[in-house]
């Protein structure tokens, strides 16, 4: 949008009065957007006591982080009383491998999808990107019975497993329209020089892609760690992912219930890709909207 | 020792090998993709004509599962649910993300400040945003308690326990959450509209609304559709928010097709019929993907 000052009909009072409505209605929103952090911040940090007087809104007496303590060490998830912390772990273990993998695969397929354009290069990758969209349900049936012959049901492999291979779909996507732009002469050029494949990727491709292998990795962590449908289906006890024990923390029923510590619960599980976010968010918003506007 | 004939061979299968590396490299990926996606379906579709209910059976059956889903109050209220829950998220999703995308547009000096706070909640999971909204709305000690208590003795929020509403409340909260994202889609497109028609525009007189209403808007239309589309098929696959947020209740009134599919499969060992409603979601996510998937890629065959 032009600049609206250096724009003819925009007089002083109108201008002013436009500026205030718009900043009013941006500002509603943000309350409205950081209403419900805000209000599960100060509740992990009161006591009971303050949270059944019912203040919800207000702020804590005192800072108290007995509930963060507790959520993270010593509250009790099924008959677990270790907090959330090895569940955290596995979150841990299972994403690592499966961002490097999924990435590392993308990055060679869609090399070779975008630069080689060899026949039916267009129709397998339709075929690959369908996966980005299939609701997951349609798999956990037989994913469940394979996971099972292969004899990892039940386990934090088991969901690496499966997290790499649907992760492929979208890293493919990121990287094959990332390398469409790349002038196909440099391929070519590099080939004539007695370059190979495998060559080219690794001295030309890959320092070229340092941006779009950050948003793959921001954009499969972001996706692995908040997933919860296979890591509920697949796992249970002491392998389950920290969306799933979050949930179970919270839908317990069998004590009273405290709410300071399912709320610092939440915000713990929510930490990693908040702090991903916070740090890197350019990176985010661009691989949210990689598969919008480039298709 | 080699004649050159043979060695003139050797190269040539070499050569080749390189050559067709590209496709070499894909093939693993792709077939897993095939067996992993299209080989699943075809076996989930298997399992829908059978009479499998704790373990996957072999004793074919044809439609009935699909019959019996049909005749569910459960499912048809799922079902209802999401046509409900899809129409609302989507267009307010869009409404609200386009407003936000237009004012921050207008050269706000604290845009980068307001953008992350729109959008952090798409980086957070389901189970968390349900989580935090499960708790603000609750009507014991949350928003509500909270209204009375300040002396509003008559405000009344209490739609999360409230069998013919609680279906909003998961609406509203997936609103909250990925409106920020349709914004973002919308403010990167918004930077890429041409300044010179906009100014030619203003000297023709038009007023900035009229000019978004008349010129910048509708040159957006990709963008509702893409914004549309991903919308749409985020709505289906919904599931982690409505466990986290009404774990489907009252009752199962705020269950949505994903939930009853769980439901069925995991808990009530019925994998014939839970099969069935996942080709039921699967061809609802095709229906509106495939065409959408076919116009893109065409268009930039020939773009």
């Amino acid at each position: 949008m032009a600049n609206p000052k250096t724009l003819p009909g925009a007089n002083g009072k109108r201008y002013l009065f436009g500026r205030l409505f718009i900043w009013t209605l941006l500002l509603a929103a943000a309350v409205l957007y950081l209403g419900p952090i805000y209000v599960v911040l100060s509740t992990s940090l009161k006591d009971l006591a303050e949270i059944r007087a019912g203040a919800l809104l207000d702020l804590p007496h005192e800072l108290n982080f007995t509930a963060w303590r507790e959520a993270w060490s010593s509250a009790c998830i099924g008959v677990r009383c270790e907090g959330l912390r090895p569940y955290f772990l596995n979150s841990v273990i299972m994403s690592v491998p499966s961002v490097a993998i999924s990435t590392l695969i993308g990055a060679l397929s869609g090399y070779a999808l975008s630069l080689f354009r060899f026949r039916g290069a267009n129709i397998i990758f339709a075929l690959m990107l369908f996966g980005c969209f299939i609701p997951f349900q349609i798999v956990i049936l037989p994913m469940a019975q394979t996971l099972g012959y292969l004899g990892i049901a039940n386990s934090i492999t088991g969901l690496i497993v499966v997290h790499t291979i649907y992760g492929i779909s979208f890293t493919t996507l990121f990287f094959r329209n990332y390398y469409v732009s790349v002038p196909q002469e440099l391929v070519r050029a590099a080939t004539m020089d007695g370059a190979g494949f495998f060559r080219i990727f690794w001295h030309i491709m890959l320092p070229l892609s340092v941006p779009i292998i950050v948003v793959s990795v921001i954009w499969q962590f972001t996706q692995v760690w908040n997933e919860f449908l296979f890591g509920a289906s697949f796992t249970s006890g002491g392998s389950q992912p920290v969306t799933v024990a979050l949930n179970n923390l919270i839908n317990s029923t069998t004590s009273v219930k405290q709410y300071n510590v399912d709320m610092a619960a939440a915000l713990i599980a929510a930490a990693p890709t908040l702090v991903v976010y916070i740090i890197a968010g350019r990176f985010f918003v661009r691989g949210l909207t990689a598969g919008a506007v480039k298709g | 020792m080699s004649n050159p004939q043979q060695r003139k061979q050797q190269m040539s299968v070499l050569d080749r090998l390189q050559r067709y590396l590209p496709q070499l490299v894909v093939a693993p990926p792709f077939l897993l993709l095939v067996f992993f996606v299209y080989g699943f379906i075809a076996w989930t579709g298997f399992i829908s004509l059978t009479n499998s209910r704790m373990l996957p059976t072999f004793d074919f059956q044809g439609i009935q599962q699909y019959v019996r889903l049909l005749a569910m109050d459960r499912w048809n209220v799922a079902f209802h649910n999401l046509l409900i829950f899809g129409s609302l998220y989507i267009l307010f999703s869009i409404t609200i993300g386009c407003v936000l995308a237009v004012l921050l547009d207008q050269r706000i000096r604290a845009e980068g400040a307001l953008r992350t706070i729109y959008l952090y909640p798409m980086a957070i999971s389901f189970i968390v945003t349900g989580t935090a909204w499960k708790w603000t709305l609750n009507p014991s000690l949350g928003i509500e308690s909270y209204m009375q208590k300040l002396g509003w003795e008559s405000f009344q929020f209490d739609w999360i326990v409230n069998r013919d509403m609680a279906i909003y409340v998961v609406v509203l909260a997936a609103v909250w959450q990925a409106s920020g994202f349709v914004m973002a889609l919308f403010l990167s497109a918004l930077r890429t509209v041409d300044e010179d028609i906009i100014r030619a525009a203003h000297l023709d007189g038009a007023s900035t609304t009229r000019i978004y209403f008349g010129i910048i808007l509708p040159s957006l239309r990709p963008v509702f559709l893409s914004a549309f589309v991903i919308l749409a098929h985020l709505s289906i696959k919904s599931f982690d928010l409505v466990v986290a947020l009404t774990n489907g209740g009252p009752g199962y009134s705020s269950t949505l097709p994903a939930n009853f599919m769980y439901e069925m499969a995991f808990r009530r060992n019925q994998i014939g019929l839970g099969a069935a409603s996942a080709m039921m979601m699967l061809a609802t996510v095709a229906a509106i993907i495939v065409p959408y998937l076919y116009s893109e890629l065409r268009a930039k065959r020939h773009g």
